[in-house]
């Protein structure tokens, strides 16, 4: 394997008597989707945010791009290429679809200590904003509050502001979480051309995209890793049968 | 935001700037100086709902910039420094100084941290100016009206309320630009999800506290007006309670709507003007219990009449586009 994009080493975090991430090592190579699954409570999302910089890790280290990054704020994360999106929902509703992507593309577009021109006028925020909702299949419903979006769509929105930043290691917390059957469909088919272009952490309940798209899985139980490898690996592995995967998904 | 905010803002000010001459036309000059009080106090009111309403900045120390601005006005014309060129400038600068400094501490804990830090830093304040023996220390100390050679004569009372109700308009293009900008947008989705904006590479810190500071020289600017209104200075314009009447009257009239708080200081100052006369007709010296009418008002504002006045006017006038894109909300520090 080529240097790993993403490097956690010996990442620990508790809340008090709780260990949410328990020792983890863990390497995420260049361009793959590498998709974490456990049961609820497994710390799944204790270790995005730690990798994006929303939480401090107790002990170890998060490289990123061979620089060690575990001191860095989130905005610091978020400058040199690192990008999430939440498991719940955190779009502006207040702001149409578009301003929430234009406020992303703000983001990496030089500092906003910009005072007087209005934002909604601005070519160099709207037309990048206007190109992602496009290409991920919003571009229709642009002017649309997003508090007006359907469940669907606003998971959408979610992915096209963590895109709007120009990732290069994308953190995807249960995009498909609350989807329809139509919509997981879709998503699945975006995040597939996303592929090879990005590096992207999934983490995932619905487990007919887990094995449609990922690469490699890592199970994590109880903040550790118990098992990495590739899809089929993984479904064959007693352990996580054991741990994890009813056997209806492993029939899957 | 929109055609109905700019309408309501323009009849609201036009009908300020007809006061004086029908206070002259009725005889009634009491009118113009009481007025002039309500628009300092909206000034107040509109630098709160800047980082209130818009960026979800819960201050409840905003009496604090109020002082600074009035007490350098005060201190100026302590020292025989009547000229207003230089006092005002000051006080506003003065009172930036100060919010930059309370902000850069305050804007480090959220919530109810938040709120008690900036109550606690007016405070502070406050019995600074008490312990002032110089400056009058409890009781004050009168303050001479600043002079604008050339431009106007604040000894003239109309003159001085055009003067505020200038700084009142320029104030309110001024914010009506900045929350639209870049700057704005960030202060107004910060206050929905700093997590998110963090995540997306906003360091919200650095704009909360810039915003932080212009809505504290605002409020300066309304302190330093204040003090030429009153020709006097004294600790109580930073007592606590009168920053909870600032933040009321930002609730009252409608956070996160700008011409809102106009309406609020209006609403809540002629209550507290009227209300005690009225009260009077029903039985004497019920006046005095003027509050416990007061009171319920607000409560009944805050349950039913979400998004305050401003809302009640949007409904009645315009009633298919009062909704989702500028409404308060929740905030949280």
């Amino acid at each position: 394997m080529v240097d790993p994009v993403l490097r956690i080493h010996g990442l620990c975090k508790s809340f008090g008597n709780l260990i949410a991430t328990d020792d983890l090592h863990l390497d995420i190579a260049q361009g793959e989707i590498h998709a974490i699954i456990g049961p609820n409570g497994a710390g799944k999302t204790t270790l995005i945010a730690q990798l994006s910089g929303a939480l401090r890790p107790d002990k170890g280290q998060v490289s990123f791009a061979g620089r060690d990054i575990t001191h860095l704020s989130a905005p610091d994360r978020s400058a040199l290429g690192l990008a999430r999106s939440f498991q719940i929902t955190s779009i502006f509703p207040d702001f149409t679809a578009l301003d929430n992507v234009a406020l992303a593309v703000q983001a990496h577009a030089g500092h906003s200590f910009r005072f007087w021109r209005p934002a909604h006028e601005d070519p160099a925020l709207r037309q990048p904003a206007q190109q992602i909702l496009e290409r991920i299949g919003l571009g229709a419903r642009a002017d649309e509050p997003a508090a007006n979006l359907s469940h669907g769509e606003q998971r959408q929105l979610e992915i096209a502001m963590a895109l709007a930043t120009g990732p290069s290691l994308l953190l995807l917390d249960e995009p498909m979480a609350g989807m329809g059957r139509d919509e997981s469909v879709q998503m699945v088919a975006l995040l597939q051309s996303l592929k090879g272009r990005l590096t992207i952490v999934l983490i995932e309940h619905d487990m007919d995209a887990v094995f449609a798209l990922a690469d490699r899985i890592t199970v994590l139980v109880y903040g550790r890793a118990i098992a990495t490898g590739r899809p089929e690996e993984i479904r064959a592995n007693k352990a996580v049968r054991a741990a994890y995967l009813g056997t209806e998904a492993a029939d899957a | 935001m929109n055609n109905r905010q700019i309408w309501l803002t323009l009849i609201t000010l036009a009908l300020f700037a007809v006061v004086p001459p029908l206070a002259a036309i009725f005889d009634q000059p009491f009118y113009v100086d009481m007025l002039a009080r309500v628009l300092i106090l909206a000034l107040a009111a509109v630098s709160l709902d800047f980082i209130l309403g818009y960026g979800g900045m819960v201050s409840f120390g905003h009496a604090a910039y109020m002082g600074i601005g009035a007490y350098t006005v005060g201190i100026f014309s302590f020292y025989g420094i009547d000229n207003g060129f230089i006092q005002f400038p000051l006080a506003m600068a003065a009172s930036a100084l100060v919010g930059l400094i309370f902000g850069a501490m305050s804007l480090r804990t959220s919530g109810v941290y938040f709120i008690m830090i900036t109550l606690a830093f007016a405070q502070m304040l406050y019995f600074l100016g008490i312990s002032l023996e110089e400056f009058g220390g409890d009781d004050g100390m009168t303050a001479a009206r600043s002079e604008f050679a050339g431009l106007v004569d604040l000894n003239d009372s109309s003159q001085f309320y055009y003067l505020v109700l200038a700084c009142l308009a320029l104030v309110l293009f001024i914010l009506h630009r900045l929350v639209r900008s870049r700057f704005g947008m960030v202060i107004r989705a910060s206050r929905t999800n700093e997590k998110r904006m963090q995540a997306m590479g906003f360091h919200t810190y650095r704009y909360k506290l810039a915003g932080f500071t212009i809505a504290a020289s605002i409020c300066g600017l309304s302190g330093a007006l204040f003090a030429n209104l009153n020709e006097f200075v004294s600790p109580d314009i930073m007592h606590w309670t009168r920053s909870g009447e600032i933040m009321i009257m930002v609730i009252m009239g409608g956070m996160g709507t700008l011409i809102g708080p106009v309406l609020g200081a209006a609403g809540f100052l002629l209550l507290e003007e009227y209300l005690p006369q009225w009260m009077e007709i029903f039985m004497t010296n019920a006046g005095e219990h003027w509050a416990i009418i007061m009171g319920p008002i607000l409560i009944a504002i805050v349950l039913f009449g979400r998004g305050g006045i401003h809302a009640l006017f949007a409904r009645k006038w315009f009633p298919r586009r009062s909704g989702a894109r500028n409404g308060g909300g929740k905030g949280h520090g």
